[in-house]
């Protein structure tokens, strides 16, 4: 059916088609929707049998979810940013006991400075903790990926967290399709757990391990990522027999024939990166892109199969590893080991700051001149970076850095006192 | 046939005696039909208190649920000697996730019974969480203040020996003052640790309004057992603090874990008392009440107290505390000295 909403209450529709038995809820932006949108519907009874915990902290929620899954309940939560790292020994463990809880992160900066609006830094802090992560381009696609989310992480006994831009999916109202109870249920079956606690057949789950066994336990949660790698394909095709769309798989190429520039990203910022590169074919320019859908588990063949005949590669992201640039860009460059592409990093969206096609194309041809140096900050104002740097060597004294740049550039939260 | 009505420490112990009484007044662990919940054969030191408070709470609640009991257990020296990779003590299904969660994790649990309840398995599954002091009043306070303050169907058990003894004794918010750990040393003009400080997690427990709260020692099992079995015939947030005497973190023989207890209660230390919603409803009285230097004195964490020159101050602001204990909960009988 279709439906104008918002991203966050597509989200929940989603969810609650897919039975979940316990939803936690501890709020956070721009999160909040969504569990508010559960709440409801468990309250009114249109979500039944289905248990809604307002939790004290997102290190509950997690730990509450791990305790429900555990006992054999289907289990969702959502979270973002400080909620994400706050919850992060919960997070590592759900993953280390092998309990298949669907988690939305709706992708928000990590202070300080506190900071509210969009970036990946939240999911990509995660990235090597075990879970699955997929991430959505458009609302659509944050509710189809839900719904195979719940059947990757149940087969495979592996969380699953599907990452959708924060405000820019949750908060957008866009057209749509929500399928039927039916589809859902002929698509998802029962949870059928592989391991449960069960007085009628009692086990110890989360026993010590040592070093005789700790490196097998660790190497069969690598393996389960790389079964993954083969079921998110399938999966999705599974799903377009069903629903009649195409929604997930591992990577999203478009226009890369005979395209010796590519644009890598991930999220929804892959819309204006493709009306950007549509234009620039427009031109006459060989630009194309590649969307990853699946960061974790890492399709480094299907990135590698995607890039070999590119010349160039921008990896634009929403993320910065401080101290040596890109997250994402790393892993491409571990795609393609040994050819010969020139790869830079653009970091970009920090922290909400729009992500602009006059910006894009900006960057983009610097790019295609080899004009980008290896890690480029998209739109840095460097009198502001400057103005600081010389503060720092004039005077020891030279205060808060984010107070300091506000007070210079007269924004008003700078105006204190 | 006449009958003489026993007294459970005419037997010398309030544990044993179990031959003079009717088979239905033994108790759990004195029943064949016990369930060994956390069986022989597990790590623990010699004379380990938390391994005996913990069999016999954990069997109680095995009875008085028909066995349909899931449990969670806190990081912790319950944990590590339970399930050292690659065996497991437990009889019951069991989950350890991680030190501070496990209020939330059984939270989780009931919920998940709940809710399997409602789609028609007709079992009535009951969760405790267990974990030591450290796990429940530091690491672990908030997601246990949670779990009472949703009033979920969870009895919480904390097995208190007043320090992080997997770590190494190091304090905790439950080690008493003047007690040696690794981190408050037995030097300095006031060694061992600060007086003003800890948390008292009974009362906190109560300040949340649950349906039941109680402490108990491994001095009186049966009295433990009494309270697990009243725990489990209630709905909601439960929580009972059990003093369980460390041999190793305490520096005492691991034959005198039970005679500590017994000490610790006897000198209004450590009060035993239930409560429900709030009030207190029941307290053990003191039977032989003792000075505070005889629990004391057995114990190397309190050796600084008793040397060449006896901290006489100290000792009696430690006496001070039992007598305001003795106040609080009415724990002398009337007439007794």
């Amino acid at each position: 059916m279709l439906k104008q909403c918002e991203g966050s209450h597509a989200v929940a529709e989603a969810v609650a088609l897919c039975r979940p038995e316990v939803i936690c809820a501890y709020p956070i932006s721009p999160q909040t929707h969504i569990v508010e949108g559960l709440g409801e519907m468990v309250k009114s009874g249109d979500l039944k049998d289905c248990e809604f915990i307002n939790c004290e902290s997102e290190f509950a929620a997690m730990s509450i979810s791990i305790g429900s899954s555990a006992a054999g309940a289907r289990t969702y939560t959502a979270t973002a940013s400080q909620g994400l790292l706050f919850m992060v020994e919960a997070v590592y463990n759900a993953s280390g006991l092998g309990l298949p809880i669907v988690m939305t992160v709706a992708n928000r900066a990590i202070g300080a400075p506190i900071n509210i609006w969009n970036d990946h830094t939240d999911s990509m802090s995660q990235r090597d903790c075990g879970w699955i992560q997929l991430f959505a381009e458009t609302n659509q696609e944050a509710l189809d990926l839900h719904i195979q989310g719940f059947k990757l992480a149940e087969e495979l006994s592996l969380p699953v967290m599907v990452c959708m831009d924060g405000f820019i999916l949750t908060h957008a109202y866009e057209r749509v399709d929500v399928p039927s109870q039916e589809q859902v249920d002929a698509f998802l079956p029962p949870y059928e757990p592989r391991q449960v606690l069960d007085p009628a057949e009692p086990v110890s789950i989360g026993a010590m391990v040592g070093p005789e066994a700790f490196t097998e336990v660790r190497y069969l949660a690598h393996a389960k990522q790389m079964m993954a790698l083969e079921r998110i394909p399938q999966i999705s095709a599974e799903f377009k027999s069903i629903f009649g769309r195409e929604s997930g798989g591992l990577v999203r190429p478009y226009r890369l024939e005979d395209a010796d520039t590519v644009v890598v990203a991930l999220g929804s910022v892959l819309g204006t990166i493709k009306d950007t590169v549509d234009e620039m074919r427009a031109e006459g320019i060989a630009i194309g892109v590649l969307g990853i859908n699946s960061f974790r588990p890492f399709p480094l063949d299907a990135v590698r199969a995607a890039l070999k005949n590119a010349r160039r590669v921008i990896v634009l992201e929403k993320s910065l590893a401080v101290g040596i640039g890109g997250i994402v860009a790393t892993n491409v460059r571990m795609a393609l080991d040994g050819v010969p592409a020139r790869i830079v990093t653009v970091v970009a969206g920090l922290g909400g700051r729009a992500i602009t096609r006059a910006s894009l194309h900006r960057v983009f041809r610097q790019g295609l001149h080899d004009q980008l140096e290896p890690v480029h900050f998209l739109d840095l104002d460097w009198n502001i970076v400057n103005r600081h740097l010389e503060r720092e060597r004039e005077t020891r004294r030279s205060g808060p850095i984010a107070e300091s740049i506000l007070r210079d550039i007269g924004t008003v939260a700078s105006k204190i006192g | 046939m006449s009958h003489q009505e026993i007294k459970f420490y005419q037997t010398g112990t309030f544990t044993v005696g179990n031959r003079l009484l009717e088979p239905d007044q033994r108790s759990v662990q004195a029943s064949m039909e016990r369930t060994n919940s956390l069986n022989s054969g597990h790590r623990a030191c010699q004379g380990c208190g938390e391994a005996l408070g913990a069999r016999y709470a954990i069997d109680a609640a095995m009875r008085a649920t028909g066995n349909q009991l899931i449990a969670a257990n806190a990081t912790g020296c319950l944990e590590v000697f339970s399930t050292p990779y690659p065996e497991t003590s437990w009889q019951v299904p069991w989950i350890h996730s991680l030190f501070g969660n496990t209020a939330a994790v059984a939270t989780g649990i009931a919920a998940a019974m709940k809710i399997k309840r409602q789609k028609g398995d007709r079992r009535d599954v009951r969760v405790i969480a267990q974990g030591g002091d450290g796990g429940t009043t530091d690491i672990g306070f908030g997601c246990l203040s949670g779990m009472w303050e949703r009033n979920d169907d969870v009895l919480y058990i904390c097995y208190d020996n007043e320090a992080y003894m997997n770590t190494g004794v190091q304090r905790s918010s439950a080690t008493p003052p003047a007690a040696r750990t690794a981190t408050t040393m037995p030097v300095g003009p006031e060694p061992g640790n600060v007086f003003g400080q800890g948390k008292n997690v009974p009362r906190i427990a109560m300040a949340h309004g649950i349906p039941y709260v109680a402490t108990a020692t491994v001095a009186d099992l049966r009295d433990l057992e009494y309270k697990v079995t009243k725990a489990m015939s209630v709905r909601g947030a439960r929580y009972i603090h059990i003093f369980v005497p460390c041999p190793l973190g305490w520096g005492a023989a691991s034959h005198d874990t039970v005679k500590l207890a017994r000490l610790a209660k006897e000198s209004g230390l450590f009060p035993v008392f239930e409560a429900e919603y709030g009030e207190v409803t029941g307290v053990s009285k003191i039977r032989r009440p003792v000075p505070v230097e005889e629990y004391l004195k057995p114990q190397r964490r309190y050796a600084h107290l008793f040397g060449k020159q006896p901290h006489v101050e100290t000792i009696a602001k430690i006496q001070a505390i039992a007598d305001a204990n003795i106040r609080r909960y009415g724990l002398l009988e009337a007439g007794a000295h």
